[in-house]
Protein backbone atom coordinates (compact mmCIF):
# COMPACT_ATOMS: atom_id res chain seq x y z
CA UNK A 1 0.00 0.00 0.00
CA UNK A 2 1.28 3.47 -0.79
CA UNK A 3 1.40 6.14 1.90
CA UNK A 4 -1.47 7.89 0.13
CA UNK A 5 -3.63 4.76 0.28
CA UNK A 6 -2.79 4.31 3.95
CA UNK A 7 -3.74 7.93 4.57
CA UNK A 8 -7.07 7.46 2.83
CA UNK A 9 -7.78 4.54 5.11
CA UNK A 10 -7.22 6.76 8.14
CA UNK A 11 -3.64 5.97 9.15
CA UNK A 12 -2.25 8.90 11.15
CA UNK A 13 1.39 7.88 10.83
CA UNK A 14 0.98 7.82 7.05
CA UNK A 15 -0.67 11.25 7.24
CA UNK A 16 2.17 12.83 9.21
CA UNK A 17 4.86 11.24 7.01
CA UNK A 18 3.13 12.41 3.86
CA UNK A 19 2.87 15.93 5.25
CA UNK A 20 6.65 15.89 5.65
CA UNK A 21 7.19 14.59 2.12
CA UNK A 22 4.94 17.27 0.69
CA UNK A 23 6.50 19.98 2.84
CA UNK A 24 9.94 18.98 1.57
CA UNK A 25 8.65 18.78 -2.00
CA UNK A 26 10.13 15.33 -2.53
CA UNK A 27 9.29 13.13 -5.56
CA UNK A 28 7.29 10.87 -3.19
CA UNK A 29 5.38 13.90 -1.94
CA UNK A 30 4.53 15.01 -5.46
CA UNK A 31 3.43 11.54 -6.45
CA UNK A 32 1.18 11.38 -3.39
CA UNK A 33 -0.40 14.75 -4.20
CA UNK A 34 -1.21 13.43 -7.65
CA UNK A 35 -2.77 10.35 -6.13
CA UNK A 36 -4.73 12.36 -3.57
CA UNK A 37 -5.93 15.13 -5.86
CA UNK A 38 -9.27 13.46 -6.80
CA UNK A 39 -10.10 13.28 -3.07
CA UNK A 40 -9.62 17.01 -2.47
CA UNK A 41 -12.02 19.93 -2.76
CA UNK A 42 -14.27 18.96 0.15
CA UNK A 43 -12.92 20.96 3.10
CA UNK A 44 -13.72 24.52 4.11
CA UNK A 45 -10.38 26.35 4.16
CA UNK A 46 -10.28 29.17 6.68
CA UNK A 47 -7.32 31.54 6.72
CA UNK A 48 -6.36 33.48 9.83
CA UNK A 49 -3.97 36.38 9.37
CA UNK A 50 -3.00 39.59 11.13
CA UNK A 51 -0.11 41.36 12.81
CA UNK A 52 2.07 39.50 15.33
CA UNK A 53 0.58 39.52 18.80
CA UNK A 54 -3.04 40.04 17.79
CA UNK A 55 -3.91 36.59 19.12
CA UNK A 56 -4.20 34.49 15.98
CA UNK A 57 -3.13 31.24 17.64
CA UNK A 58 -5.52 31.68 20.57
CA UNK A 59 -8.33 32.43 18.17
CA UNK A 60 -7.54 29.37 16.08
CA UNK A 61 -7.56 27.33 19.29
CA UNK A 62 -11.01 28.62 20.23
CA UNK A 63 -12.44 28.16 16.75
CA UNK A 64 -11.16 24.59 16.60
CA UNK A 65 -12.69 23.87 20.02
CA UNK A 66 -15.97 25.33 18.86
CA UNK A 67 -16.12 23.35 15.61
CA UNK A 68 -15.29 20.18 17.54
CA UNK A 69 -17.73 20.65 20.41
CA UNK A 70 -20.69 22.31 18.71
CA UNK A 71 -20.53 20.72 15.30
CA UNK A 72 -18.30 17.67 15.65
CA UNK A 73 -16.36 18.57 12.54
CA UNK A 74 -12.87 17.18 12.06
CA UNK A 75 -10.40 20.05 12.24
CA UNK A 76 -6.87 20.36 10.88
CA UNK A 77 -4.63 23.31 11.70
CA UNK A 78 -1.63 24.44 9.67
CA UNK A 79 0.31 27.06 11.62
CA UNK A 80 3.04 28.87 9.70
CA UNK A 81 5.86 30.62 11.56
CA UNK A 82 8.85 32.47 10.14
CA UNK A 83 12.20 30.85 9.40
CA UNK A 84 15.33 32.77 10.27
CA UNK A 85 16.68 34.41 7.10
CA UNK A 86 20.20 33.83 8.45
CA UNK A 87 20.27 30.24 9.65
CA UNK A 88 17.10 28.80 8.13
CA UNK A 89 16.08 27.62 11.58
CA UNK A 90 12.79 28.36 13.29
CA UNK A 91 11.13 28.22 16.66
CA UNK A 92 7.42 27.54 16.32
CA UNK A 93 5.31 28.25 19.36
CA UNK A 94 1.72 28.10 18.14
CA UNK A 95 1.05 24.84 19.97
CA UNK A 96 1.60 26.63 23.29
CA UNK A 97 -1.74 28.40 22.74
CA UNK A 98 -3.46 25.28 21.49
CA UNK A 99 -3.06 22.95 24.44
CA UNK A 100 -6.85 22.75 24.92
CA UNK A 101 -6.95 20.69 21.74
CA UNK A 102 -4.57 18.00 23.00
CA UNK A 103 -6.00 14.53 23.35
CA UNK A 104 -8.74 15.03 20.76
CA UNK A 105 -8.22 12.61 17.85
CA UNK A 106 -10.47 14.82 15.69
CA UNK A 107 -7.86 17.58 15.67
CA UNK A 108 -4.51 17.50 13.91
CA UNK A 109 -2.07 20.39 14.29
CA UNK A 110 0.94 20.82 12.05
CA UNK A 111 3.51 23.61 12.48
CA UNK A 112 5.29 24.79 9.40
CA UNK A 113 8.29 27.10 8.97
CA UNK A 114 8.04 29.63 6.15
CA UNK A 115 11.45 28.58 4.72
CA UNK A 116 12.22 31.84 2.99
CA UNK A 117 8.80 32.37 1.44
CA UNK A 118 7.58 35.95 1.84
CA UNK A 119 3.82 35.92 1.33
CA UNK A 120 2.90 34.84 4.87
CA UNK A 121 2.72 31.16 3.92
CA UNK A 122 5.38 28.60 3.06
CA UNK A 123 5.87 27.45 -0.52
CA UNK A 124 4.22 24.10 0.18
CA UNK A 125 1.42 25.20 2.51
CA UNK A 126 -1.17 24.65 -0.23
CA UNK A 127 0.16 21.10 -0.62
CA UNK A 128 -0.22 20.37 3.09
CA UNK A 129 -3.75 21.69 2.96
CA UNK A 130 -4.54 19.32 0.10
CA UNK A 131 -3.24 16.38 2.10
CA UNK A 132 -5.51 17.29 5.04
CA UNK A 133 -8.41 17.82 2.64
CA UNK A 134 -7.92 14.35 1.14
CA UNK A 135 -7.59 12.88 4.64
CA UNK A 136 -11.18 13.95 5.28
CA UNK A 137 -10.80 16.94 7.58
CA UNK A 138 -13.93 19.10 7.25
CA UNK A 139 -12.35 22.33 8.35
CA UNK A 140 -8.77 23.41 7.78
CA UNK A 141 -7.59 26.45 9.70
CA UNK A 142 -4.50 28.05 8.19
CA UNK A 143 -2.66 30.47 10.44
CA UNK A 144 -0.20 32.71 8.61
CA UNK A 145 3.07 34.20 9.74
CA UNK A 146 2.39 37.37 11.76
CA UNK A 147 1.58 39.54 8.80
CA UNK A 148 1.72 43.23 8.13
CA UNK A 149 0.65 44.71 4.87
CA UNK A 150 1.84 42.61 1.97
CA UNK A 151 1.29 39.05 3.16
CA UNK A 152 -1.91 38.47 1.28
CA UNK A 153 -1.29 35.03 -0.24
CA UNK A 154 -3.67 33.47 2.24
CA UNK A 155 -6.63 35.02 0.41
CA UNK A 156 -5.70 33.03 -2.65
CA UNK A 157 -5.62 29.78 -0.71
CA UNK A 158 -8.52 30.10 1.73
CA UNK A 159 -12.25 30.20 1.07
CA UNK A 160 -12.77 32.46 4.07
CA UNK A 161 -10.10 34.86 5.28
CA UNK A 162 -10.15 36.28 8.80
CA UNK A 163 -8.04 39.35 9.41
CA UNK A 164 -7.33 39.75 13.11
CA UNK A 165 -6.69 43.14 14.65
CA UNK A 166 -6.20 44.21 18.23
CA UNK A 167 -6.62 47.56 19.98
CA UNK A 168 -3.68 49.92 20.04
CA UNK A 169 -1.79 48.76 16.97
CA UNK A 170 -2.16 51.63 14.55
CA UNK A 171 -4.19 54.63 13.49
CA UNK A 172 -6.83 54.87 10.80
CA UNK A 173 -4.30 55.50 8.05
CA UNK A 174 -3.01 51.96 8.62
CA UNK A 175 -6.55 50.80 8.05
CA UNK A 176 -6.95 52.42 4.64
CA UNK A 177 -3.59 51.32 3.25
CA UNK A 178 -3.85 48.78 0.51
CA UNK A 179 -3.37 45.16 1.36
CA UNK A 180 -4.39 43.16 4.29
CA UNK A 181 -7.80 44.73 5.00
CA UNK A 182 -8.82 44.28 1.40
CA UNK A 183 -8.47 40.52 1.69
CA UNK A 184 -10.67 40.21 4.78
CA UNK A 185 -13.93 38.31 4.48
CA UNK A 186 -14.38 38.76 8.21
CA UNK A 187 -12.64 41.30 10.41
CA UNK A 188 -11.98 40.28 13.98
CA UNK A 189 -11.03 42.71 16.71
CA UNK A 190 -9.51 40.40 19.26
CA UNK A 191 -8.54 41.41 22.81
CA UNK A 192 -11.77 43.42 22.76
CA UNK A 193 -11.63 43.78 26.53
CA UNK A 194 -8.64 46.07 26.18
CA UNK A 195 -8.78 49.88 26.24
CA UNK A 196 -8.87 51.52 22.83
CA UNK A 197 -11.19 48.97 21.28
CA UNK A 198 -13.69 51.69 20.27
CA UNK A 199 -11.03 53.48 18.24
CA UNK A 200 -10.03 50.30 16.48
CA UNK A 201 -13.64 49.50 15.64
CA UNK A 202 -14.25 53.01 14.36
CA UNK A 203 -11.14 52.97 12.16
CA UNK A 204 -12.12 49.62 10.69
CA UNK A 205 -15.72 50.72 10.06
CA UNK A 206 -14.52 53.84 8.29
CA UNK A 207 -12.06 51.87 6.20
CA UNK A 208 -14.73 49.38 5.25
CA UNK A 209 -17.16 52.06 4.28
CA UNK A 210 -14.60 53.51 1.90
CA UNK A 211 -14.05 50.10 0.41
CA UNK A 212 -17.73 49.17 0.18
CA UNK A 213 -19.77 52.33 -0.42
CA UNK A 214 -23.34 51.69 0.55
CA UNK A 215 -26.55 53.23 -0.65
CA UNK A 216 -27.41 56.24 1.48
CA UNK A 217 -30.94 57.63 1.72
CA UNK A 218 -31.20 60.89 3.62
CA UNK A 219 -33.24 64.05 4.04
CA UNK A 220 -31.90 66.97 2.07
CA UNK A 221 -33.85 70.29 1.98
CA UNK A 222 -36.99 68.42 2.91
CA UNK A 223 -36.70 65.82 0.16
CA UNK A 224 -35.50 62.24 0.26
CA UNK A 225 -32.26 61.98 -1.62
CA UNK A 226 -30.65 58.73 -2.67
CA UNK A 227 -26.94 58.48 -3.22
CA UNK A 228 -26.02 55.30 -5.01
CA UNK A 229 -22.83 53.35 -4.54
CA UNK A 230 -20.71 53.19 -7.66
CA UNK A 231 -21.98 49.83 -8.82
CA UNK A 232 -25.27 47.99 -8.39
CA UNK A 233 -23.50 44.67 -7.90
CA UNK A 234 -21.99 46.04 -4.71
CA UNK A 235 -25.34 45.47 -2.99
CA UNK A 236 -25.26 41.77 -3.67
CA UNK A 237 -21.69 41.29 -2.63
CA UNK A 238 -20.39 40.31 0.77
CA UNK A 239 -19.58 43.16 3.12
CA UNK A 240 -17.07 41.98 5.71
CA UNK A 241 -18.60 42.01 9.18
CA UNK A 242 -16.54 43.30 12.10
CA UNK A 243 -16.62 41.07 15.15
CA UNK A 244 -15.23 41.44 18.64
CA UNK A 245 -13.63 38.55 20.48
CA UNK A 246 -11.62 37.80 23.57
CA UNK A 247 -9.86 34.61 22.52
CA UNK A 248 -8.43 33.91 25.96
CA UNK A 249 -11.90 33.39 27.48
CA UNK A 250 -13.97 32.51 24.41
CA UNK A 251 -16.06 35.69 24.26
CA UNK A 252 -17.51 36.23 20.78
CA UNK A 253 -16.38 32.88 19.38
CA UNK A 254 -19.93 31.60 18.79
CA UNK A 255 -20.75 34.74 16.76
CA UNK A 256 -17.51 34.45 14.82
CA UNK A 257 -18.15 30.79 13.98
CA UNK A 258 -21.69 31.72 12.86
CA UNK A 259 -20.27 34.35 10.50
CA UNK A 260 -17.79 31.85 9.09
CA UNK A 261 -20.63 29.45 8.32
CA UNK A 262 -22.72 32.30 6.89
CA UNK A 263 -19.79 33.24 4.64
CA UNK A 264 -19.51 29.68 3.36
CA UNK A 265 -23.23 29.71 2.53
CA UNK A 266 -22.83 33.06 0.80
CA UNK A 267 -19.92 31.73 -1.27
CA UNK A 268 -21.91 28.74 -2.42
CA UNK A 269 -25.10 30.65 -3.19
CA UNK A 270 -23.36 33.46 -5.05
CA UNK A 271 -21.15 31.15 -7.08
CA UNK A 272 -18.06 32.68 -5.47
CA UNK A 273 -17.01 29.33 -4.01
CA UNK A 274 -16.48 27.93 -7.48
CA UNK A 275 -14.90 31.16 -8.68
CA UNK A 276 -12.42 31.16 -5.81
CA UNK A 277 -11.67 27.49 -6.28
CA UNK A 278 -10.98 28.12 -9.94
CA UNK A 279 -8.72 31.12 -9.35
CA UNK A 280 -6.86 29.20 -6.65
CA UNK A 281 -6.25 26.34 -9.04
CA UNK A 282 -5.18 28.86 -11.67
CA UNK A 283 -2.63 30.38 -9.27
CA UNK A 284 -1.38 26.90 -8.46
CA UNK A 285 -1.07 26.00 -12.12
CA UNK A 286 0.80 29.22 -12.84
CA UNK A 287 3.18 28.61 -9.94
CA UNK A 288 3.88 25.08 -11.15
CA UNK A 289 4.43 26.29 -14.71
CA UNK A 290 6.88 28.89 -13.47
CA UNK A 291 8.76 26.35 -11.38
CA UNK A 292 8.92 23.91 -14.26
CA UNK A 293 10.03 26.56 -16.76
CA UNK A 294 12.72 27.82 -14.43
CA UNK A 295 14.06 24.34 -13.81
CA UNK A 296 13.92 23.56 -17.56
CA UNK A 297 15.86 26.76 -18.14
CA UNK A 298 18.50 25.66 -15.65
CA UNK A 299 18.70 22.24 -17.30
CA UNK A 300 19.29 23.78 -20.72
CA UNK A 301 21.50 26.73 -19.92
CA UNK A 302 24.76 25.98 -18.17
CA UNK A 303 25.69 27.83 -15.02
CA UNK A 304 28.87 29.09 -16.68
CA UNK A 305 26.93 30.59 -19.57
CA UNK A 306 24.59 32.21 -17.07
CA UNK A 307 27.55 33.60 -15.11
CA UNK A 308 29.16 34.89 -18.29
CA UNK A 309 26.04 36.82 -19.25
CA UNK A 310 25.74 38.11 -15.67
CA UNK A 311 29.32 39.36 -15.94
CA UNK A 312 28.44 41.21 -19.12
CA UNK A 313 25.55 42.92 -17.37
CA UNK A 314 27.83 43.78 -14.47
CA UNK A 315 30.33 45.32 -16.92
CA UNK A 316 27.46 47.31 -18.43
CA UNK A 317 28.04 45.67 -21.81
CA UNK A 318 24.56 44.22 -21.84
CA UNK A 319 21.26 45.38 -20.38
CA UNK A 320 19.30 42.90 -18.25
CA UNK A 321 16.57 42.88 -20.93
CA UNK A 322 19.03 42.02 -23.69
CA UNK A 323 20.53 39.38 -21.44
CA UNK A 324 17.18 37.67 -20.98
CA UNK A 325 16.70 37.62 -24.75
CA UNK A 326 20.14 36.13 -25.24
CA UNK A 327 19.75 33.46 -22.53
CA UNK A 328 16.33 32.38 -23.76
CA UNK A 329 17.23 32.43 -27.44
CA UNK A 330 16.89 28.91 -28.75
CA UNK A 331 16.26 27.54 -25.26
CA UNK A 332 13.14 26.46 -23.39
CA UNK A 333 11.94 24.33 -26.28
CA UNK A 334 10.09 21.36 -24.93
CA UNK B 1 14.31 25.50 -6.23
CA UNK B 2 16.75 27.88 -4.71
CA UNK B 3 19.44 26.35 -2.59
CA UNK B 4 18.82 27.28 1.00
CA UNK B 5 20.75 26.43 4.10
CA UNK B 6 19.43 23.29 5.63
CA UNK B 7 19.59 21.62 8.99
CA UNK B 8 20.76 18.29 7.62
CA UNK B 9 23.24 17.03 5.14
CA UNK B 10 20.53 15.30 3.06
CA UNK B 11 18.65 18.54 2.65
CA UNK B 12 15.84 17.64 5.01
CA UNK B 13 15.45 20.00 7.95
CA UNK B 14 15.92 18.47 11.37
CA UNK B 15 12.65 18.90 13.24
CA UNK B 16 12.78 18.96 17.02
CA UNK B 17 9.98 18.98 19.58
CA UNK B 18 11.03 20.75 22.77
CA UNK B 19 8.67 19.83 25.57
CA UNK B 20 8.35 20.23 29.31
CA UNK B 21 6.60 17.29 30.90
CA UNK B 22 5.62 17.30 34.54
CA UNK B 23 4.74 20.07 36.90
CA UNK B 24 7.79 22.29 37.31
CA UNK B 25 7.34 25.71 35.78
CA UNK B 26 10.91 26.67 35.00
CA UNK B 27 11.33 26.80 31.24
CA UNK B 28 14.35 29.02 30.75
CA UNK B 29 16.63 26.09 29.95
CA UNK B 30 14.16 24.71 27.42
CA UNK B 31 13.95 28.09 25.70
CA UNK B 32 17.72 28.53 25.60
CA UNK B 33 18.10 25.13 23.96
CA UNK B 34 15.21 25.81 21.54
CA UNK B 35 16.89 28.98 20.43
CA UNK B 36 20.31 27.36 20.09
CA UNK B 37 18.85 24.62 17.90
CA UNK B 38 17.11 27.26 15.80
CA UNK B 39 20.41 29.07 15.35
CA UNK B 40 21.87 25.77 14.19
CA UNK B 41 19.31 25.75 11.38
CA UNK B 42 16.82 23.33 12.90
CA UNK B 43 13.05 23.70 13.04
CA UNK B 44 11.97 23.64 16.64
CA UNK B 45 8.41 23.18 17.83
CA UNK B 46 7.97 24.43 21.38
CA UNK B 47 5.00 23.03 23.30
CA UNK B 48 5.05 25.01 26.52
CA UNK B 49 4.72 23.89 30.11
CA UNK B 50 3.06 21.01 31.92
CA UNK B 51 2.71 18.51 29.12
CA UNK B 52 1.63 14.96 29.83
CA UNK B 53 3.53 12.10 28.16
CA UNK B 54 0.43 11.52 26.00
CA UNK B 55 0.42 15.15 24.82
CA UNK B 56 4.11 14.98 23.99
CA UNK B 57 3.85 11.75 22.01
CA UNK B 58 0.82 13.06 20.13
CA UNK B 59 2.62 16.32 19.26
CA UNK B 60 5.67 14.34 18.12
CA UNK B 61 3.42 12.32 15.81
CA UNK B 62 1.55 15.31 14.38
CA UNK B 63 4.77 17.22 13.78
CA UNK B 64 6.70 14.19 12.45
CA UNK B 65 9.79 15.24 14.38
CA UNK B 66 13.20 13.57 14.31
CA UNK B 67 14.03 14.49 17.87
CA UNK B 68 12.17 15.06 21.13
CA UNK B 69 13.96 17.18 23.73
CA UNK B 70 12.56 16.93 27.23
CA UNK B 71 13.29 19.44 29.95
CA UNK B 72 12.70 17.87 33.35
CA UNK B 73 13.64 19.58 36.58
CA UNK B 74 11.04 18.01 38.83
CA UNK B 75 12.83 14.74 39.57
CA UNK B 76 10.09 12.76 37.87
CA UNK B 77 12.28 11.72 34.93
CA UNK B 78 12.27 8.02 35.84
CA UNK B 79 8.49 8.00 35.51
CA UNK B 80 8.13 10.37 32.57
CA UNK B 81 10.92 9.37 30.19
CA UNK B 82 10.12 5.63 29.94
CA UNK B 83 6.45 6.41 29.41
CA UNK B 84 7.19 8.86 26.59
CA UNK B 85 9.53 6.39 24.86
CA UNK B 86 6.86 3.72 25.16
CA UNK B 87 4.18 5.95 23.62
CA UNK B 88 6.46 7.03 20.75
CA UNK B 89 7.06 3.36 20.00
CA UNK B 90 3.35 2.55 20.19
CA UNK B 91 2.73 5.28 17.59
CA UNK B 92 5.28 3.77 15.21
CA UNK B 93 7.85 6.46 15.92
CA UNK B 94 10.59 4.30 17.41
CA UNK B 95 13.15 6.09 15.19
CA UNK B 96 12.64 9.36 17.08
CA UNK B 97 15.65 10.27 19.25
CA UNK B 98 14.91 11.43 22.77
CA UNK B 99 17.18 13.82 24.65
CA UNK B 100 16.76 15.00 28.23
CA UNK B 101 17.98 18.17 29.88
CA UNK B 102 17.60 19.01 33.53
CA UNK B 103 18.58 17.79 36.94
CA UNK B 104 19.28 14.09 36.53
CA UNK B 105 21.23 12.27 39.28
CA UNK B 106 24.21 10.24 38.04
CA UNK B 107 22.81 6.96 39.31
CA UNK B 108 19.82 7.29 36.94
CA UNK B 109 21.94 7.75 33.81
CA UNK B 110 22.61 4.07 33.03
CA UNK B 111 18.95 3.12 33.19
CA UNK B 112 17.86 6.05 31.04
CA UNK B 113 20.51 5.17 28.46
CA UNK B 114 19.41 1.57 28.59
CA UNK B 115 15.80 2.35 27.73
CA UNK B 116 17.01 4.33 24.72
CA UNK B 117 17.52 7.96 25.74
CA UNK B 118 20.03 9.34 23.23
CA UNK B 119 21.58 12.07 25.37
CA UNK B 120 21.31 13.57 28.85
CA UNK B 121 22.48 17.05 29.82
CA UNK B 122 22.77 18.68 33.22
CA UNK B 123 23.33 22.28 34.26
CA UNK B 124 26.28 23.84 32.45
CA UNK B 125 26.08 21.60 29.38
CA UNK B 126 27.22 23.47 26.30
CA UNK B 127 24.71 24.09 23.53
CA UNK B 128 27.45 23.23 20.99
CA UNK B 129 27.63 19.72 22.43
CA UNK B 130 23.87 19.37 22.29
CA UNK B 131 23.69 20.54 18.68
CA UNK B 132 26.53 18.25 17.60
CA UNK B 133 25.02 15.22 19.29
CA UNK B 134 21.51 15.91 18.00
CA UNK B 135 22.89 16.15 14.47
CA UNK B 136 24.90 12.99 14.88
CA UNK B 137 21.95 11.07 16.31
CA UNK B 138 19.66 12.06 13.46
CA UNK B 139 22.08 11.38 10.64
CA UNK B 140 23.42 8.09 12.00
Amino acid sequence: MTLAEQLLSGNRLALTRLLTQVENDTPEGRAALTELFPHTGQAHLIGVTGAPGTGKSSLVNQLALHFRRQEERRVAIVAVDPSSPFTGGAVMGDRVRMRDLAGDPGVFIRSMASRGSLGGLAQTTAGLVQVFDAAGFDIILIETVGAGQAEVEIARLAHTTLVVEAPGLGDDIQAIKAGILEIADILVVNKADRPGVENTLKALRNALELAHPVRHVFQHHGRLEVVEGPDETVYNSWIPPILQTVATDGTGIQELADEIVRHAVHLRESGDWAARERSRLEAELDALLQQRLVSRFHDQVSQSRYEAVLDQIFQRELTPWEAVGRLLDGNLNP
Amino acid sequence: MSEQKTGTEQGRKIRVLVAKPGLDGHDRGAKVVARALRDAGMEVIYTGLRQTPEMIAEAALQEDVDVVGLSILSGAHMALAPRILELLKANGQEQVKVFIGGIIPDEDLPRLKKIGVAGIYGPGASTEDIIRQVRAAVTE
